[in-house]
């Protein structure tokens, strides 16, 4: 298991002439276990917060540790599942799938139980030699959770993950992160600008503001576990729905 | 080409072999110039089968011969072109250094036509297979290197990034990743090198060796001979458009699952 510590980073991007301040000194501490949603309207830098734990960019300022180690290269050990799949187009669901222990040279005895768990789990059984192009939005990103479940990360890193599916599909995503989260346990950062979605996940939310990106407030979630669908249903759901509405709407309008 | 579509692609080329035909024996074209289609025919069978009869026609029966020197040659300078272009063309995408060293040259020397080469090439090389492997190769590497450079750089930095924090080293990231990515590009590349190939064999031939298509090409045009010239120029397009269907069905097969994407 694993914990996540940010300290006073920021993240300065070059565009054309100038400097694009994206992220401003932004402080944050994640514990073993624990889910936290980072929360915000788009272009406020929250990708780029995830992107700089899981070892794609690097800070301008400050320092991201993972388990108290900088982070200075991406890794099995920090699994990221991206918006947009980015499956492997070439490979099949189950070459995807073991792409990480066939590139670490587990050999093929030591990880087939496993994924065969893992497919059932996602529910792509009999889906092992289609084409990601011959698969839906949500089944895209079943393959993207499972080949980085595989790898039995410590730290999950999701960056909008069902963010371009169907509503539908998204609450049957949303509802499988849930059972494998509870099974599992690893520490997990998942990026949203969907209130409902980081309160049904998540037992933290950091709201960030806009331009540039500063963490605004952190909210404890204090709903019961195991949670379903049916939480978003609940009083203390709606109570801090308003409240985060509230803190949101109020940086949109400035 | 499927069945159902295939009276359409014939149709134009009848039409103008009917408009040919016309043209020849309605003398619209100064006679004994352009020879009739049907003469061509006969020729090009004699060409091919050989006379039953002793035949005068240095031509008689070795059409074969002559195409097996020209495919050979083209093949090997196409595969010369590959061996060299793809994984240069790789390195050239894939590393700035080499981008910045190599690149510049290549577009400098690019614009230089096959035909340019032609007396540098029998200086150095003679009048041998040498010279026309050089065309042909030179000739066919720049498209296959220009397209797999292309290619490399379009690689999608999402799976770059997906890559690595599955735990690819840089020798995987570039082979099972950059590489794959690159492929309908270098395949692009790969066809277009095949018919410039096909150029540059005819221009060899003509003057740099003393066999195969573009030989008897400018033998046959010395002596008179337009019948077999014809011929020749439906052989080398016959042949062009073996080679690229060939490469289109392997590209078709490597590539199965980019046709998936095509009709989702």
């Amino acid at each position: 298991m694993s914990t996540v510590s940010l300290r006073a980073v920021s993240k300065e991007f070059q565009a054309r002439a100038d400097r694009v301040l994206a992220v401003d000194g932004v402080d944050l501490a994640i514990a073993h276990n624990e889910f936290a949603a980072i929360l915000g309207p788009s272009g406020c830098g929250k990708s780029t917060v995830l992107n700089m734990v899981a070892g794609f960019e690097r800070p301008t300022r400050g320092r991201v540790l993972v388990d108290e180690q900088p982070v200075d290269a991406p890794g099995p050990q920090r699994g990221v599942v991206f918006q947009e799949a980015a499956l492997f187009p070439w490979y099949t669901v189950l070459d995807n799938v073991t792409f990480g222990p066939r590139t670490r040279g587990v050999p093929p005895g030591a990880y087939r139980p496993k994924v065969e768990g893992l497919l059932d789990l996602v529910g792509l059984r009999g889906f092992e030699r289609h084409y990601p192009a011959e698969l839906s939005g949500g089944m895209k990103q079943r393959v993207g959770l499972a080949r980085v479940l595989v790898m039995e990360p410590a730290l999950l890193l999701m960056d909008e993950p069902f963010g371009s599916l169907d509503a539908q599909t998204r609450s049957v995503m949303q509802e499988l992160l849930l059972s494998v989260w509870e099974r599992h346990q690893q520490t997990v950062l998942f990026v949203t600008h969907d209130i409902e979605e980081a309160l049904l996940l998540a037992d933290t939310v950091v709201v960030m503001t806009a331009r540039p990106g500063r963490i605004k407030t952190r909210i404890p979630v204090d709903l019961p576990r195991p949670r379903t669908l049916e939480t978003t249903t609940s009083p203390r759901f709606n109570e801090l729905k308003r409240q985060l509405l509230g803190l949101v709407r109020q940086d949109a309008l400035t | 080409m499927s069945a159902r579509r295939a009276p359409w692609a014939v149709a134009l080329p009848l039409v103008l072999l009917l408009l040919w035909d016309v043209a020849v024996s309605r003398h619209w074209v100064a006679e004994g110039i352009i020879p009739a289609p049907a003469q061509v025919a006969r020729s090009w069978y004699t060409w091919i089968f050989g006379a039953s009869t002793a035949s005068l026609s240095p031509y008689s029966g070795t059409w074969v011969a002559n195409v097996l020197h020209s495919a050979r040659r083209v093949l090997l300078g196409f595969v010369l072109a590959a061996a060299v272009g793809i994984p240069l063309g790789v390195f050239i995408g894939w590393n700035r250094l080499v981008a910045r060293v190599v690149d510049p040259s290549i577009q400098l020397l690019r614009p230089v036509p096959i035909t340019a080469w032609l007396p540098f090439a029998i200086a150095v090389f003679g009048i041998y297979d040498a010279s026309a492997l050089f065309l042909i190769g030179l000739g066919a590497f720049y498209p296959i290197v220009v397209n797999t450079t292309h290619g490399v750089r379009d690689t999608n930095l999402l799976l770059l990034r997906a890559a690595r924090m599955l735990g690819a080293g840089p020798a995987t990231v570039l082979t099972k990743v950059v590489f794959r990515s690159a492929l309908p590009s270098i395949f692009t590349g790969l066809r277009l090198g095949i018919g410039v190939a096909w150029t540059a064999v005819i221009v060899a031939e003509m003057i740099a060796v003393k066999s195969g298509l573009g030989y008897v090409l400018w033998d046959a045009y010395y002596v008179g001979r337009m019948d077999i010239c014809v011929a020749t120029m439906f052989s080398v397009g016959l042949l062009g458009l073996a080679s690229d269907q060939i490469l289109l069905r392997v590209s078709r097969l490597v590539l199965r699952w980019r046709a998936l994407e095509a009709h989702a």
